[in-house]
């Protein structure tokens, strides 16, 4: 037994200094193979005296598990060093180009409409549509806006046809005549949507966008509008004070009207919303005209609310910091490259407008 | 509308000052545009500095001067003075200005041959001093100047009004004074009374004739004799040139100036010019006259003109003729103060595109009971600068003018604008605005002011207490959160959806005009009419766009010249089918230009073809919840793309409408548009032909049904006719045994050496798997042979051993 611990030892030394796989696995044939040191002490167990046997076969057991351990740990220490040095071999420059990706882009003007659907549908607005293509009924006539009327003259519209009768819709408004047709009071809709005039200029396209406001119930006041509107411009630019102004005004289609505007100052060039002593007009708004409510078959002496109109590019504008309305519409691949938003950018209420 | 504050001082008693004033305007709902000095000729007068003075070739005693006026450039002057040497600090007035000594307008002109681009004034004709000798010479401190003003001129700050087109009477400044004093901004002071004596009649017949279409209702008028029309005195040149128009002669400045005051527009005729009688009467088609503008009309019928035995002096209330005006020689006048149809002014100068101060004030509707006290101002105003004695006045008059009468609710108030306010209030504001009132317990019966023609019903006096009382009384109420109905409807819902997925493939959205321009419009027109615009805002924005692609692809063209080589645009939005309201369908409309890999150090180059765009048309559909494996591929599309490499997707084989289009755009369309790219996809999705789907998500989960026994892949090369669509191989497989072929993957496709002309190699993978057992050689030999023998049988291809 004295032997074969020193036999032990030896190996184990051996052990500690042999470096590759090949003489392991000899040192491990000479060990435990057929005819291995370890494996002859155990044929010799049958030889050794009943009393000693079982210290016998405890101790070589003990020696053949040292080894065993010895030999796996030897064996993975040195396949460690191996796939190191080999995965050493393998790097690479991963300052080269990732393989190329890209990315979408939305509008500015549908990133600010999904911000306004979702402030409204905070507060209970459906969004309803309506055509491009309008009647002048609709557009004008049913809007409380005669034929006769220099109102009329505020719209440079555009025409189909040469009796005037189909048109571009000049504003968004109809949407709220074609609502009420086909339905029945209350109402609580929002309206986004394209809309043309024969105008052109930096601050002027011929076609432009708006969101039509609407709600009418019974005792819908001027203090809701107030408080809607309110409600909606905080929340859109994203401001905790904000210094608003209601300014009467004339719409044929509301009754009494106004406009709102609201305080900017320009810090270091930049537009800032909310406060400073300078007045921006946004929107325009009113009670519904009842001349408006008898054309679409709603009782004024029973229902009442109202109307908003507002220019969703123009909001887009001051929000973001863009200049120029033209180049919302002329497709320049680096201004929607700057101007646009990601699509998984979803403005949501819980998850909050912008980012 | 153009005022001073003075001005209006004259019909407002008021202790508050400018800024106080300015303020109320706005909170009473007259929107002030600008509150500016106004404009002044001496602004013309500039301190200049002479850089180099050069004998004039041909005369001896004058010089060419380069003159330093501030700009990047001299300019040059003739000048006559001794004193105009080089170095010299003086006044320059250029083309335009009038000089104060003789009001003469400079211009610029040849003297002796050299033309002179303004004048260097002496301190006389700056009515400086009399000093005529020399050109002003200025000191060395004028060196900053050079550029700026000369004159510190101190003319009156203008208030611009932007007055909506319900409130006429704001057209005046009495009208302003008048809502200012309702607001308490002070009191509206009395009109002084006439001291005019007027003891002879009015001598020129008038007769409005009574017609269908009459455009006139009361014609008042006055002669006045022996007057001498002049330059106008100072304080009337000042106003006039405060509102930025040029003085003319006393009697029409006058007349202008009651027009703005009383916003009373009245016309003065040169009486001796009158043939006879005055006639208003509606016009025949083709008269003709000559307008103040120096413009000949030629009229339709039925205008309302003012007339004598020789024809037209004027379209009434629009403008005046040149055959009865005045002239400063003028001895006798005819001053008209009359009342035009608003509807007839708006019909006639819409068909004569005539706009006029007249015209403009009297379709909005003018006081009909204003003519006696037009009449009187001017007339007073006349004799005073002008002299001459003014006849009784003459007042026509088809029917007698009603006064409207509206009852009012005192409650509809606080209902419509949600607070309250006392009726004493209530009707101190209305009182004050020029109604008449008679008080019941609940209501108020009210004679309304007859320059208001806006107001007719209850909702009307609800405005004006509200906007005198002050908007800032209404409360601001927080929202409730109650909900009628879902924000988005399900195609709502589809557009948003799209709109993002098309976007997150790397495609930029864009929003290009709902017009087009129609010769672009032409190649992708397809079946539809071409729908003109019949006033485009240009020639090349003339058609509403019967699809996305003609302005997708010119602005992608315009990025290309910039020298972008790879683009992804889409658009989502309106196409148009026809003229009708409704007539639109809601297209997406997606362009990819050049190549899908460039510059890349692992891939090889390679251009974007109709795979790429295949691949996103049903990316975007399975994205937007449709299964793929449903989707029919036909290879019919619209001619403008390439017809070998395009295609159309069903949602189904019961559709007969497409849902979407995808493929490379035709050759020649490139061509044509010269759009310089390696390749050119594009795609389109109709988001009104997807069908609805009846159940929402949460109703289609079906149950969640799996295979764990072994799958098995075998692979399968068939030689085929090259007509056989990769398709219809799929489907043949996939329909022999729909529980077992789980899927059916094509993943070579050859044609050429070793394989027949005709033909073409497919080599596809199918997995099989049983949901019931592991299969084992015998059943998976069963299916592969059935699977050769099918498709050999149905398609005639053979299998490549």
């Amino acid at each position: 037994m004295s032997d074969i611990k020193k036999i032990k030892d030896g190996y184990l030394n051996k052990l500690d200094k042999d470096q590759n796989i090949e003489s392991i696995n000899q040192i491990k044939t000479e060990l435990f193979g057929k005819n291995g040191i370890v494996s002859n002490e155990f044929k010799k167990l049958g030889l050794v005296s009943q009393e000693e046997r079982k210290k016998f076969a405890s101790d070589l057991n003990f020696i053949k598990e040292e080894l065993q351990n010895k030999i796996t740990s030897k064996i993975e220490e040195i396949e460690t060093k191996e796939i190191n040095l080999k995965l050493e071999n393998e790097k690479v420059d991963v300052t080269l180009p990732e393989r190329d990706f890209k990315q979408g882009k939305i509008h500015p003007v549908s990133q600010v409409i999904d911000e306004i659907s979702s402030i409204f549908s905070e507060i209970g607005f459906s969004v309803e549509e309506g055509p491009d293509v309008e009647n002048e009924y609709n557009n004008f006539t049913a809007l409380n806006t005669p034929d006769n009327h220099p109102a009329r003259d505020m719209h440079d519209t555009f025409y189909l046809d040469e009796k005037k009768e189909l048109l571009l819709r000049t504003h968004t408004s109809p949407v709220q005549v074609r609502t009420m047709l086909k339905g029945k009071p209350p109402f609580k809709i929002i309206a986004p949507g394209r809309t043309y005039r024969s105008d052109s200029d930096q601050t002027h396209a011929p076609m432009f966008h708006q969101v039509e406001g609407l709600h009418i119930d019974k005792d819908i006041n001027m203090g809701h509008l107030k408080g809607c509107l309110n409600y909606f411009i905080k929340e859109f630019f994203e401001v905790d004070k904000l210094k608003m102004r209601f300014r009467p005004s004339h719409f044929p289609f509301t009754e009494p009207s106004a406009e709102v505007d609201i305080g900017y100052e320009i810090k270091d060039g930049k537009i800032i919303i909310g406060e400073g002593d300078k007045w921006l007009e946004i929107l325009g708004c009113g009670m519904v005209h009842p001349n408006v409510l008898k054309n679409v078959n709603v009782d004024p002496s029973k229902f009442q609310g109202y109307a908003f109109g507002i220019g969703i590019d123009r909001l887009g504008m001051l929000k973001y910091g863009i200049n120029d309305l033209r180049a919302f519409f002329e497709t320049d691949y680096r201004w929607l490259s700057h101007f646009g938003f990601d699509p998984l950018d979803v403005p949501s209420s819980y998850r909050g407008l912008s980012r | 509308m153009k005022f001073t504050i003075d001005w209006l001082k004259q019909h407002l008693d008021t202790d508050l000052n400018d800024k106080e004033i300015i303020n109320n305007l706005t909170n009473v709902g007259l929107e002030v545009e600008s509150f500016e000095n106004a404009p002044s000729e001496l602004d013309d007068f500039i301190v200049a500095k002479i850089i180099n003075a050069q004998q004039h070739p041909n005369a001896d005693r004058l010089r060419v001067c380069d003159v330093d006026i501030g700009k990047s450039e001299t300019v040059k002057v003739v000048c006559g003075a001794p004193n105009a040497k080089k170095g010299l600090f003086t006044v320059y007035a250029g083309p335009g200005a009038i000089i104060p000594k003789n009001q003469m307008k400079l211009s610029i002109s040849k003297i002796r041959g050299v033309t002179s681009y303004g004048m260097l004034c002496s301190e006389a004709e700056l009515k400086l001093s009399d000093d005529s000798e020399g050109i002003t010479e200025l000191s060395e401190k004028y060196k900053e100047k050079i550029g700026k003003k000369y004159f510190d001129t101190k003319t009156p700050k203008v208030v611009d009004l932007s007055i909506t087109p319900n409130r006429p009477d704001c057209l005046g400044v009495r009208g302003i004074a008048r809502d200012l004093a309702a607001a308490g901004v002070g009191s509206l002071k009395k009109i002084k009374d006439s001291k005019l004596n007027q003891n002879f009649d009015q001598d020129l017949k008038v007769t409005i004739k009574k017609e269908k279409k009459q455009g006139c209702t009361i014609f008042g008028s006055c002669l006045i004799r022996g007057v001498s029309n002049k330059e106008s005195p100072q304080w009337l040149k000042d106003k006039i040139v405060s509102l930025g128009q040029k003085p003319i002669s006393a009697i029409v400045d006058i007349t202008n100036y009651v027009m703005i005051d009383l916003n009373r527009p009245l016309h003065a005729y040169d009486a001796d010019k009158v043939s006879k009688e005055i006639i208003v009467r509606n016009s025949k088609k083709g008269e003709t006259f000559e307008a103040l503008d120096n413009k000949k009309y030629s009229l339709d019928d039925d205008m309302c003109v003012i007339s004598d035995h020789s024809g037209v002096l004027g379209l009434g209330g629009i403008i005046g003729g040149t055959r009865s005006g005045t002239e400063l020689e003028t001895k006798n006048i005819i001053l008209e103060s009359a009342y035009f149809l608003p509807r007839s002014i708006r019909k006639t100068s819409k068909l004569l595109n005539i706009d006029t101060d007249a015209k403009f004030r009297f379709e909005r509707g003018i006081d009909p009971k204003s003519i006696e006290a037009g009449l009187i101002k001017a007339a007073d105003l006349i004799k005073e600068v002008c002299g001459g004695e003014v006849s009784k006045f003459d007042i026509q008059r088809l029917e007698e003018e009603k006064t409207n009468k509206v009852k009012f609710e005192i409650s509809l108030f606080e209902k419509i604008t949600g607070f309250k306010i006392e009726k004493k209030e209530i009707i101190k504001i209305i009182f004050n605005l020029g109604f008449k009132i008679k008080e019941n317990k609940e209501s108020l019966d009210l004679e309304i002011p007859s320059w208001r023609p806006d107001i007719t019903q209850p909702i009307d006096i609800v405005e004006e207490i509200v906007r005198i009382k002050g908007y800032e009384h209404i409360q601001t109420l927080t929202p409730e959160k109650s909900r009628l109905k879902p924000t988005l409807n399900r195609q709502q819902k589809l557009f948003h959806f799209l709109q993002r997925s098309v976007a997150s493939k790397g495609f930029y959205e864009t929003v290009t005009w709902s017009f087009a321009d129609s010769k672009i419009n032409n190649l992708f027109r397809e079946k539809y009419n071409e729908i003109k615009i019949v006033n485009p805002i240009s020639s090349d924005l003339n058609v509403l766009r019967n699809s996305i692609f003609p302005n997708l692809i010119f602005y992608l063209k315009k990025n290309v010249d910039r020298g972008f080589k790879d683009l992804s645009f889409f658009e989502i939005g309106p196409v148009f089918s026809g003229t009708k309201p409704g007539e639109q369908l809601t297209v997406i409309g997606a362009l990819q230009a050049g190549k899908y890999f460039r510059l890349n150090w692992q891939e090889t180059e390679r251009n974007v073809d109709v795979f790429d765009a295949k691949r996103d048309t049903i990316q975007t559909i399975v994205e937007a919840g449709f299964s793929k494996n449903k989707l029919i591929i036909k290879d019919q599309a619209p001619s403008y793309y390439h017809p070998g490499k395009s295609g159309s997707v069903f949602l189904s084989t019961e559709e007969d409408k497409p849902i979407a289009f995808f493929g490379e755009i035709h050759p020649n369309i490139v061509k044509k548009l010269d759009i310089k790219t390696d390749a050119l996809i594009g795609f389109e999705i109709y988001l009104d032909y997807f069908k609805e789907t009846k159940k929402k998500l949460k109703d289609q989960k079906s149950q969640f049904k799996y295979s764990d026994y072994q799958k098995s892949e075998r692979d399968f090369a068939f030689v085929i006719d090259k007509k056989i669509k990769a398709q219809d191989l799929i489907d043949i497989i996939v329909s022999i045994d729909k529980d077992l072929i789980k899927n059916v993957k094509v993943f070579d496709v050859y044609e050429g050496e070793n394989i027949p002309k005709d033909k073409k190699s497919i080599a596809l993978n199918v997995t099989v798997q049983s949901s019931e057992k592991t299969l084992n050689e015998k059943d998976l030999e069963k299916i592969n042979n059935l699977i050769i023998s099918t498709v050999e049988s149905k398609s005639g291809a053979k299998i490549r051993s």
